[in-house]
């Protein structure tokens, strides 16, 4: 999918050490932001900035493996597939992220 | 159309997306999750939402989004089609097709019918003007509240329910309301007189007016609603009418369907209308005889329909006995059963006009036929269970009136409330939840709140009214599992090892940093998890101060920005005043903030300090900066789990009947003391005598100041949990009072499990623990005060002057990127 989408819709953001391990920053939209997180493992992942429950900023969350709790009301979300851990239910909005060398590429359009 | 194989999925086709057959979809999906194909038709453009919340809706008690039963994510998940904004024009059951205003066309092999009712409009001239509404979808409600902005004057036609909650709702937002019956007694099927005139006279008391045995004739006005005239020629004006009067099934699709109609949808025992493919539910049926249109009989049936689509279980539906409860914050009121009674019942009454309190019992060959309760309704889910069982209350007949607690004999001043009561009794009546349903939920599925207990079994979900026994259940039950195993609590569910263990191994084994603590101790989890990682970075810092560093990625989001994040993802800012003291260098420094960085609250917090609150978190560096800069502030650490405030009252200095200077020795406690990191948050306060104005009994450590000197106490709290300060010992100086606080804040710093407050902590190790380490040893009282002071040398250092003038974790303020 991400292969074939035109360059334009992929944009650079930063570097893989803007971002702290085990922390997320933020990309700003107009029609909201989206968090992106960098695991232990350096793996980088693109959420919606909102918390499925209530909007919370994802962003602000402890990150741990592929996940992150959200520091509002402690809803546990999966970076891979924004997918509430149980027995919590519904999902926030993924993008695609590419670390090339150590710079990072957003796409911009939402994953399906 | 053939029948299908057994195995192959069934088409299931939902008309209406409403709280009847949503709750039958899941009922079902319970049972049978994947043998359905299921497509859902609402005539409304939102997800599913619960009905009988649009009342605290209107009332601005709630928010759209708190009253979503189901998100669109819920649909998605569950493999469920939802066409919302849709609504089914035509059935054709020879094809088993239904067909959508839009044109889509759908096969069914089941079709269920939730069609809910349509609010009664009265034939009247005038009844289609503008600003004439009644109250039924959320449409109606933002109807409501956008008339409410603009318009003074509105007039609610119908006294029942609905009309009572409509007119409570208004009033809320501004509006002068005027309530218009047909009949001489508000919510006469459900109340007999004397309680419908003490509810007529409550409400009057909160601003309503009411018109009685008034008929509406005419609605007025030329394109808007003008006013409203009445049999006999009065009128009143009104900008805008709420008709209430009373709902109907809404049958048109299935009379048209050829289903068989009379006031709705006639159904028999197991929700099948008479073409048995065609099931129904909710408001738009019809079941001996009788229509509903409150929330527990739905569920009732919706769990005998979705069993018998299931095909499992030979559940019957046999007609609903209902009570009712008003939805009008601040009163209480209970109905249930046949409350007017015949020839063959006899009353039971109980009245109290000074409090307000009327209880009546219908009692029909000495069991429960009905009962009518106002003012203290904490009885009438017994009366209720009573009615429903039909118990013979001859035994207790002559205490039934005073509720249970005194007709069951026991000592009424010792009613442990929901605890004690059996396990079949009902204690949420929207959902049917039984009270051993809840029990059993709480142990099997580890559940600690009342947010949690309804996610699992629907409890308190719907109105509410029941909350504060769900939040009792779950008290008794964990208080009892708690005290069984106090020492199998285990950090998280990352490590089998208790709090005390891991802070051993941190303290022997020299570990200084989360992720060493998690290699050493063969955590599960390589990163841990939210639970543990402030946890490990708490003990890490706390056992080696000045060598371990706190780790930025393992703390809670208001440590890393050092401020507190608000439900809207902004931030709150408390500067520090220390003993609650401040000066007009302070003030003017505080009020140019609140300006320049618009900051819509400025709040005073029970701490004695200034909030804050609704800073962008990108402003929070330059904030801190002209705080700093023109007030000489500080962090208050209003965020963090650390030396909160030290409360003062003025003290000797001002104060006529003070006996010590309790505001010096609290500034001075503050200076010492702040920065410092707990376990969890920590507070004190200093009161100049025993008047004890500062509450010192409820703060972690509390001074009251006496002629002769000083009384300490510790582990109070007025939070979550009130418990009253221990008293630790007196003592004659206020140096010798300084030493006890930091040698008491030390023991808990190294002894309290981290997110344990010292009330729970002072009860876990006991009183006489802390006295023998802090006042009887006065060698280890010195030695837990020289360790806290050695701590607060690397500990005291302000992290708003470190992070807005020398640029530490800026990036943390601002976004990676923007795109405009």
């Amino acid at each position: 999918m991400a292969a074939i989408m035109a360059d334009a819709e992929w944009i650079e953001i930063g570097r893989l050490e803007d971002i702290p391990p085990l922390g997320a920053r933020t990309v700003g939209m107009p029609d909201g932001d989206i968090a992106v997180f960098r695991t232990s493992a350096d793996e980088v992942f693109a959420l919606k900035d909102a918390c499925p429950h209530r909007g919370g900023p994802l962003s602000q969350g402890i990150v741990h493996g592929r996940k992150v709790t959200c520091p509002l009301h402690n809803w546990c979300i999966g970076l891979a597939d924004g997918a509430a851990c149980e027995p919590d239910e519904g999902h926030t909005t993924r993008y695609s992220v590419e670390n090339r060398d150590g710079a990072l590429f957003l796409c911009l359009v939402p994953e399906e | 159309m053939a029948d299908k194989l057994p195995e192959q999925k069934q088409d299931l086709v939902v008309i209406g997306n409403g709280m009847a057959g949503m709750r039958t979809v899941e009922d079902l999906l319970k049972i049978r999750a994947d043998d359905f194909n299921i497509t859902v038709f609402g005539a409304e453009p939102y997800g599913n939402y619960n009905r009988i919340m649009l009342s605290p809706l209107l009332a601005g008690e709630k928010q759209l989004d708190e009253i979503m039963i189901n998100s669109r994510e819920w649909y998605d998940d569950n493999g469920i089609t939802l066409h919302s904004g849709d609504p089914v024009e035509a059935i054709d059951r020879k094809r088993r097709i239904v067909h959508a205003r839009s044109g889509t066309e759908v096969p069914y092999d089941r079709l269920l019918l939730a069609t809910g009712s349509n609010p009664f409009v009265i034939p009247v001239p005038g009844n289609d003007l503008d600003g004439v509404i009644t109250f039924r979808d959320v449409d109606d409600v933002n109807g409501m509240l956008d008339a409410s902005k603009s318009q003074r004057k509105a007039v609610v036609i119908g006294g029942g329910l609905l009309g009572l909650e409509a007119a409570n709702g208004l009033m809320k937002q501004g509006m002068e309301v005027t309530v218009v019956h047909l009949m001489d007694a508000l919510m006469e099927r459900q109340l007999d007189a004397p309680a419908a005139k003490m509810l007529q006279a409550s409400l009057e008391a909160r601003g309503l007016s009411f018109r009685m045995e008034a008929k509406t004739e005419a609605i007025l006005g030329r394109k808007r609603v003008e006013g409203v005239r009445f049999a006999g020629g009065d009128q009143i004006k009104a900008d805008l009418v709420v008709m209430a009067v009373g709902i109907k099934p809404n049958i048109e699709l299935a009379r048209s369907a050829g289903l068989h109609c009379e006031r709705g949808v006639i159904v028999n025992d197991t929700m099948q209308t008479y073409d048995p493919r065609v099931y129904a539910v909710g408001e738009c049926v019809q079941h001996r005889n009788a229509t509903y249109g409150l929330v527990a009989p739905l569920w009732e049936q919706a769990k005998v329909c979705a069993t018998h689509l299931a095909q499992v279980g030979s559940g019957r539906y046999e007609g609903s006995v209902t009570s009712t409860k008003l939805k009008v914050t601040g009163i209480d009121l209970f109905s249930a059963g046949d409350f007017v009674g015949d020839e063959n019942t006899e009353d039971v009454v109980f009245q109290d006009p000074r409090r307000g309190v009327y209880k009546r019992i219908v009692l029909r060959d000495n069991k429960v036929a009905g009962a009518v309760l106002y003012g203290d309704t904490g009885d009438g889910g017994w009366y209720f269970q009573l009615m429903k069982d039909g118990t013979d209350v001859s035994e207790f007949r002559d205490r039934l009136v005073f509720g249970r607690a005194y007709a069951e004999g026991g000592d009424p001043a010792n009613d442990a409330g929901v605890a004690d009561l059996p396990d079949d009794t009902q204690i949420c009546d929207c959902n049917g939840v039984c009270k051993g349903d809840i029990v059993a939920a709480i142990g099997e599925h580890d559940l600690k709140s009342v947010a949690a207990v309804g996610k699992q079994t629907k409890a308190g979900t719907s109105c509410g009214a029941c909350q504060d026994a769900v939040a009792q259940l779950v008290e008794a039950t964990l208080g009892e599992g708690l005290e069984a195993a106090p020492d199998k609590i285990t950090v998280c569910e990352c490590t089998d090892l208790s709090h005390d263990e891991v802070r051993a191994a941190i303290v022997d084994r020299h570990l200084t940093t989360t992720a060493a603590v998690r290699e050493a101790l063969d955590w599960r989890e390589p990163d841990g998890c939210h639970k543990c990682r402030p946890a490990l970075n708490y003990y890490c810092v706390a056992s080696w101060p000045g060598e371990a560093e706190h780790e930025d990625a393992s703390r809670f989001i208001n440590e890393r920005a050092h401020a507190n994040i608000q439900k809207d993802g902004t931030y709150s800012v408390v500067p520090r005043m220390f003993g609650g003291v401040t000066n007009p260098r302070e003030l003017r420094a505080i009020a140019d903030v609140a300006e320049k960085y618009d900051i819509p609250t400025v709040k005073v917090t029970g701490g004695q300090r200034i909030d804050m609150l609704g800073a962008k978190k990108q402003d929070l560096p330059a904030i801190w900066r002209d705080l700093r800069e023109q007030g000489g502030l500080v962090s208050g650490h209003a965020y963090a789990k650390a030396l909160r405030t030290v409360k003062t009252c003025v003290g000797k200095e001002w104060c006529r009947f003070g006996v010590q200077d309790s505001t010096t020795l609290g500034v001075e406690l503050e200076h010492l003391t702040w920065g410092s990191f707990m376990p969890h948050k920590f507070k004190m306060a200093v009161s100049g005598c025993p008047r004890n104005c500062a509450e010192a009994s409820i703060k972690d450590f509390g001074i009251v100041c006496l002629e002769s000197g000083y009384e300490l106490q510790v582990g109070g709290n007025g939070g979550t949990k009130l418990r009253g300060a221990d008293v630790l010992c007196r003592v004659k100086t206020p140096e010798e009072a300084k030493e006890y606080s930091l040698a008491f804040i030390q023991l808990y710093r190294e002894e309290g499990h981290y997110f344990e407050r010292t009330a729970p902590y002072i009860e876990r190790v006991g009183l006489d623990h802390v006295k023998a380490r802090v006042v009887d040893d006065a060698e280890n009282r010195k030695a837990l005060a020289e360790r806290f002071t050695h701590s607060q040398q690397f500990a005291q250092t302000d992290p708003w002057e470190e992070r807005s003038a020398q640029g530490v974790n800026r990036e943390h303020y601002i976004p990676l990127k923007e795109v405009s």
